[in-house]
């Protein structure tokens, strides 16, 4: 099953310096046990920009869609046999990067 | 005709049968509503068919290949479902290689699933009440004072929770297993509490349907995991409570405390099955843990054919070794309650005003601190203390008693 772990990030987390390599060596043991899809760290919400074409006109909107305290960091997409799997794996994400983590399952 | 046989027969087997039919089930065809819609419809074909046919050599048997049948049914009818249950199929064969010393049982494998801490703590409850002690969602629903329907969402959403994540059915690894293991100790004895004093304002003070179902699946978990030193401790602790029942609400209503509840009327047979599973758990020299612990507390309470005769230094040595496991403001607070005994309530008070920070909030903090004053002559306080403590309780029984208590002090 694929499941996507995000990065759950928020103004008051202090790094260590160590998430980087930490992350890394995380990502080379996905790779090496398979179940590495793809994953990546995101700029702060403030870059973000809102595009809404529901409406006659496409409205273009500078900024986050929710202000909030926390914000998505980064994800993985991971390919696992089982939640009970990708718990074990998200565990050590949470370790790696220092941050909390939601799992949730990509529909099938 | 009815035929009382045939009933008594299918309720027996209900009883015996249901959990190992839904956790077979869930392992063939990989999905728990499939299994608990299959099982259920089993039983009413039993009911049904046995007061006519008679009663077959094997219900257990007859009931296991009914529910496959109506499984297979069921699949066939909705193809969507089949291409679920081979998806299934594939998860579990890359299951990793076997435990070593736990026992493979289906209904072990099905406890787990149902206790997996995904799972919201009332689904946790719900699942194990529904999948495998078999209480209907009326009954569970009724036990826990919810509507039917939020009861039916609630299990319904824990199972599609259980299907979308990919919550396994199978035994946690090695280095899961003690967590998980402790989590569904922590469900069990949620349900049992929950009948031991009930939280709910409305409901009967004490819920004998919930702490005799949550005795009967610790009963169950005991069976798979004899050697299991916790297991053992829990099934202790729910007996030799459930032994004082009898002597624990007068007939008005009222809520005894143990230092006032008549020992004649505990049941000395619950007392004895406990006292023996603690000698069990003392004899194999390992370090006990919470239950085993808990357990031998109550053993103590439980052999003293008073109050006086209670063995306060025993109790208070136990609490100290709790303690040091369990650093919570609660075990110091019950450990207070036994050194009121052992050293006098004065320097039980002086431990209790401690806690306070902690458990302002806790009506038995109150209730405590209030008894303590009562027995240090200080009226005024108590009364205070007792005010506090039943603006914070729920249970009917609990108000009775405290209302009381506090009415009867000198003015």
């Amino acid at each position: 099953m694929r499941y996507l772990m995000s990065v759950i990030d928020d103004d008051t987390n202090v790094d260590t310096g160590n998430e980087m390599a930490a992350v890394d060596a995380f990502n080379d043991q996905l790779r090496a046990d398979g179940y590495w899809v793809f994953a990546d760290g995101l700029t702060a919400p403030e870059d973000a920009t809102v595009v809404d074409n529901r409406g006659e006109q496409p409205i273009i909107t500078d900024g986050p869609f929710i202000e909030s305290k926390e914000f998505l960091g980064g994800f993985w997409i991971i390919d696992t046999p089982d939640l009970d799997i990708t718990l074990k794996l998200a565990v050590t994400a949470s370790k790696a990067c220092n941050r909390k983590i939601e799992i949730r399952p990509f529909n099938v | 005709m009815p035929s009382p046989d045939a009933q008594e027969a299918v309720t027996h087997v209900h009883r015996t049968e249901w959990a190992r039919i839904v956790a077979s089930l869930t392992r063939h065809f990989g999905d728990l509503d499939i299994a608990e819609d299959a099982a259920a419809e089993a039983f009413a074909t039993a009911i049904e068919r046995w007061p006519a046919d008679g009663v077959p050599p094997n219900p257990g048997a007859w009931l296991t290949t009914t529910a496959n049948r109506k499984a297979i049914d069921r699949i066939r009818r909705e193809q969507k479902r089949l291409e679920k249950h081979e998806e299934a199929h594939v998860i579990h064969e890359t299951d990793p290689s076997p435990q070593h010393g736990i026992i493979e049982d289906d209904r072990l494998r099905l406890i787990f699933t149902c206790c997996h801490p995904a799972l919201a703590m009332e689904a946790r409850v719900a699942l194990t009440l529904r999948m495998i002690g078999g209480l209907t969602v009326p009954e569970i629903a009724r036990a826990f004072l919810v509507q039917d329907t939020t009861m039916g969402q609630r299990i319904s959403r824990a199972k599609a929770k259980i299907r979308a994540t990919g919550i396994p059915y199978r035994m946690p690894t090695a280095d899961d297993l003690p967590a998980r293991h402790t989590g569904v100790l922590a469900v069990l004895y949620l349900i049992f509490n929950e009948g031991y004093l009930s939280t709910t304002s409305d409901a009967h003070p004490i819920r004998t349907d919930l702490s005799t179902e949550a005795i009967r699946l610790t009963r169950l978990l005991h069976d798979l995991l004899p050697a299991d030193g916790e297991t053992t401790g829990l099934l202790a602790l729910m007996l030799l409570t459930e032994a004082r029942r009898p002597a624990r609400i007068t007939s008005a209503g009222e809520l005894v405390t143990l230092d006032e509840q008549d020992r004649t009327r505990w049941d000395t047979t619950l007392i004895a099955e406990g006292h023996q599973l603690v000698r069990e758990r003392l004899a194999s020299g390992a370090s006990p843990r919470r239950y085993q612990i808990l357990a031998a507390i109550n053993a103590v309470h439980t052999s003293a054919p008073t109050i006086r005769d209670t063995d306060w230094s025993q109790i208070v040595a136990l609490y100290d070794q709790l303690t040091r496991r369990d650093p919570s403001p609660i075990v110091a607070l019950n450990r207070a309650i036994a050194i009121a005994e052992l050293d006098g309530p004065h320097v039980a008070l002086a431990i209790v005003e401690n806690l306070r920070d902690a458990l302002a909030d806790y009506h038995a903090y109150h209730a405590t601190r209030a008894d303590l004053l009562r027995r240090l002559g200080r009226p005024a306080d108590a009364r205070i203390a007792y005010d506090h403590a039943i603006a914070l309780t729920t249970n009917q029984a609990e108000i009775a008693t405290l209302t009381r208590r506090r009415d009867q002090l000198v003015q």
